[in-house]
């Protein structure tokens, strides 16, 4: 990046909390004062969580959509925290810290293939409309349990074209991501964000075709700063790095999986 | 007039509200949420002689109120500080003090050694306490003799400053804090993390890749408090207190209960400006309570 975006927090207030089915929500928040900062695709945010007895720190959000009014919070229902957020009433407020981390890079050209499961598509439509802009081609693949953890895919199939795969086959492929047949074709590049085991597996076939492959970590975080050395990843050039700082998007190359 | 400043040895603090060492990073990393020159002074990352990876992933589990880690060190070690970091940090307008932490007691010394040629180090904070590694840290500073070796090897090898970082992890923490004084200490600081330990009891098998880590919060803030108040009337150095402060009520409470000075951790994860509106409490509570000094903050 040539220049850095100063990180702010701020207040916001929930819009909107839609309900998508019974494990995740979508938050539109409006910031209270001011503009939001300029967020590049893959940053992530930190959010204090009202409302829950048992969270203390803060948690980590991708960036589901930005502009300068607006912000999107794609969030799944994983514990105390995130069902907090899920529950949020229209009008509450949300103290935020963003934006954090380094996203995806766009330095891509040729085909790309944006593979997402589950909540971790969160990120992947910012991306996939920066690399359009850029004349790259794109296709987004979304991987879920069942047609019911497919998310936002209305929104994917506007932007791009948008494969989808469903580990019970009711929706589109059946199976996992890493079967469904158009990983087979040729690509130039791979970004990829969603659970740890399908990340593993879509690095795999990265390394083993020698395609160019970034993926979007989520180790647990405290400060989201870079201080606290909490979230480190071993990498193969520096050992440990900071994810929140460093990533949460990293080559492949650079990780030790 | 409210007058915050607050002198540790040699150290002048403009206000008593410090950063708490391995929770700030060096400060840099707070400087677009925070008007560093505002803070009392920025306690940097523990600092050893070698580079070190420190500990595997997992090194952080959320637990009520607080949290356990097990960082384990990670430094790039203090050439590198010497040579990269200082040159960024050293004309921030506040106290600049190095943790210092080591192996064995040559260790500790030599840290002193190579911070002695940077003029805006105002002082070395000694870690005796540091739970999340296996040799040094903390077994310097279970015993009065440990505690002895390292801090007089120290004091020969630093004129300015020298802050001891106690472990709350002792039967009696007054004990090591006597010795620290006697051994040539100017202040004392307590308290480090608490060693403890969480299980994922689905997946059965504990949070941290150490099994046990240290113990940081709000959770623990009644227990320093005890600790500080014991301290503080054992020995005749000023102390600073630490361990759970959220806010500037908390850090009033240290104060009152024997503190000279306060560090903040953990709270700034959760807001980065956590440090800043303490120092606003704290003027605020002198002059609605018609205190004048840091000094006179005594409870009743
Ligand atoms: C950079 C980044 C971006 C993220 N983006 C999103 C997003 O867009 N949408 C979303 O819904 N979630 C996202 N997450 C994950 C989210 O932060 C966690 O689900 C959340 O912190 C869990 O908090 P909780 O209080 O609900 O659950 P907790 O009670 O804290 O945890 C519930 C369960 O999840 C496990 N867990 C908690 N945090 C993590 C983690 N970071 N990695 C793996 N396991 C964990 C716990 O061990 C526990 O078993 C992101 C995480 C990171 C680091
Ligand atoms: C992530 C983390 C890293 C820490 N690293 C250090 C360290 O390097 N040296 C040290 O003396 N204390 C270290 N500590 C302890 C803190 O400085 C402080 O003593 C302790 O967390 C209690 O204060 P708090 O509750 O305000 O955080 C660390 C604490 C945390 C949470
Ligand atoms: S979460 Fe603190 S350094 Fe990454």
């Amino acid at each position: 990046m040539l220049w850095r975006i100063m990180k702010q927090i701020i207040d916001f207030e929930v819009t909107e909390c839609a309900q998508m089915g019974p494990n995740y929500a979508l938050l539109r928040l409006r910031p209270l004062r001011g503009e939001m900062p300029s967020i590049e695709p893959g940053q992530f945010v930190q959010v204090e969580v009202p409302n829950s007895k048992t969270t203390y720190l803060r948690r980590p959000i991708s960036v589901n959509y930005a502009d300068r009014h607006e912000l999107w919070l794609l969030v799944r229902r994983a514990g105390a925290g995130t069902n907090a957020l899920c529950n949020l009433p229209e009008g509450a407020r949300l103290n935020i810290m963003l934006p954090l981390g380094h996203g995806f890079s766009t330095d891509v050209r040729g085909r790309a293939l944006l593979v997402g499961g589950g909540v971790g598509v969160a990120p992947l439509r910012m991306l996939g409309r920066r690399l359009l802009a850029q004349g790259v081609e794109v296709h987004f693949l979304l991987g879920a349990r069942t047609s019911a953890d497919v998310l936002q895919l209305d929104l994917f199939r506007q932007t791009a074209e948008t494969h989808v795969a469903t580990e019970d086959g009711s929706w589109g492929h059946k199976g996992l991501v890493t079967a469904h047949p158009i990983l087979q074709e040729p690509w130039d590049h791979i970004a990829c964000c969603g659970p740890m085991p399908m990340m593993k597996a879509v690095a795999a076939i990265a390394r083993e075709r020698g395609i160019d492959c970034e993926v979007s970590l989520e180790n647990v975080m405290a400060c989201g700063l870079g201080a606290c050395l909490c979230c480190v990843e071993d990498t193969a050039d520096h050992g440990n790095v900071c994810v929140c700082q460093e990533g949460p998007v990293f080559n492949i190359k650079r990780l030790k999986w | 007039m409210v007058d915050l400043s607050v002198k540790i040895g040699q150290m002048c603090l403009k206000n008593p509200v410090m950063t708490a060492s391995g929770t700030y990073g060096f400060g840099e990393e707070y400087a677009d949420l925070v008007d560093l020159s505002r803070l009392g002074g920025i306690v940097v990352k523990g600092t050893t002689l070698e580079p070190r990876q420190g500990n595997p992933y997992p090194r952080m589990v959320e637990t009520p109120s607080g949290m356990i880690n097990a960082v384990g060190l990670q430094n790039k070690g203090v050439d590198y500080l010497v040579e990269h970091i200082y040159p960024r940090i050293k004309d921030y307008d506040t106290a600049l003090v190095v943790n210092v932490s080591g192996r064995t007691v040559e260790d500790y010394a030599a840290v002193c050694e190579r911070l002695r040629t940077l003029d805006k180090i105002a002082a070395v904070e000694i870690n005796i306490s540091c739970p999340n590694v296996k040799q040094g840290g903390m077994s310097w500073g279970t015993t009065t003799a440990g505690c002895e070796s390292v801090v007089s090897a120290c004091r020969r090898a630093w004129d300015r400053t020298m802050i001891v970082k106690l472990t709350p992890n002792v039967t009696d923490i007054t004990e090591i804090a006597r010795a620290a004084e006697a051994a040539g200490a100017d202040s004392v600081s307590l308290v480090n993390t608490f060693l403890g330990m969480a299980i994922d009891v689905e997946r059965r098998r504990p949070y941290l890749s150490t099994i046990t880590g240290g113990l940081s919060g709000a959770a623990i803030r009644p227990i320093a408090v005890r600790m500080v108040w014991q301290v503080s009337q054992a020995v005749k150095v000023p102390v600073i207190g630490l361990g759970g402060i959220m806010n500037g009520r908390d850090a009033v409470e240290f104060l009152l209960a024997g503190a000279s000075a306060v560090q903040i951790g953990t709270a700034n994860f959760i807001d980065p400006q956590v440090t800043i509106k303490a120092i606003d409490y704290i003027r605020d509570y002198m002059e609605r309570h018609g205190i004048e000094r840091i000094a006179d903050l005594r409870m009743l």
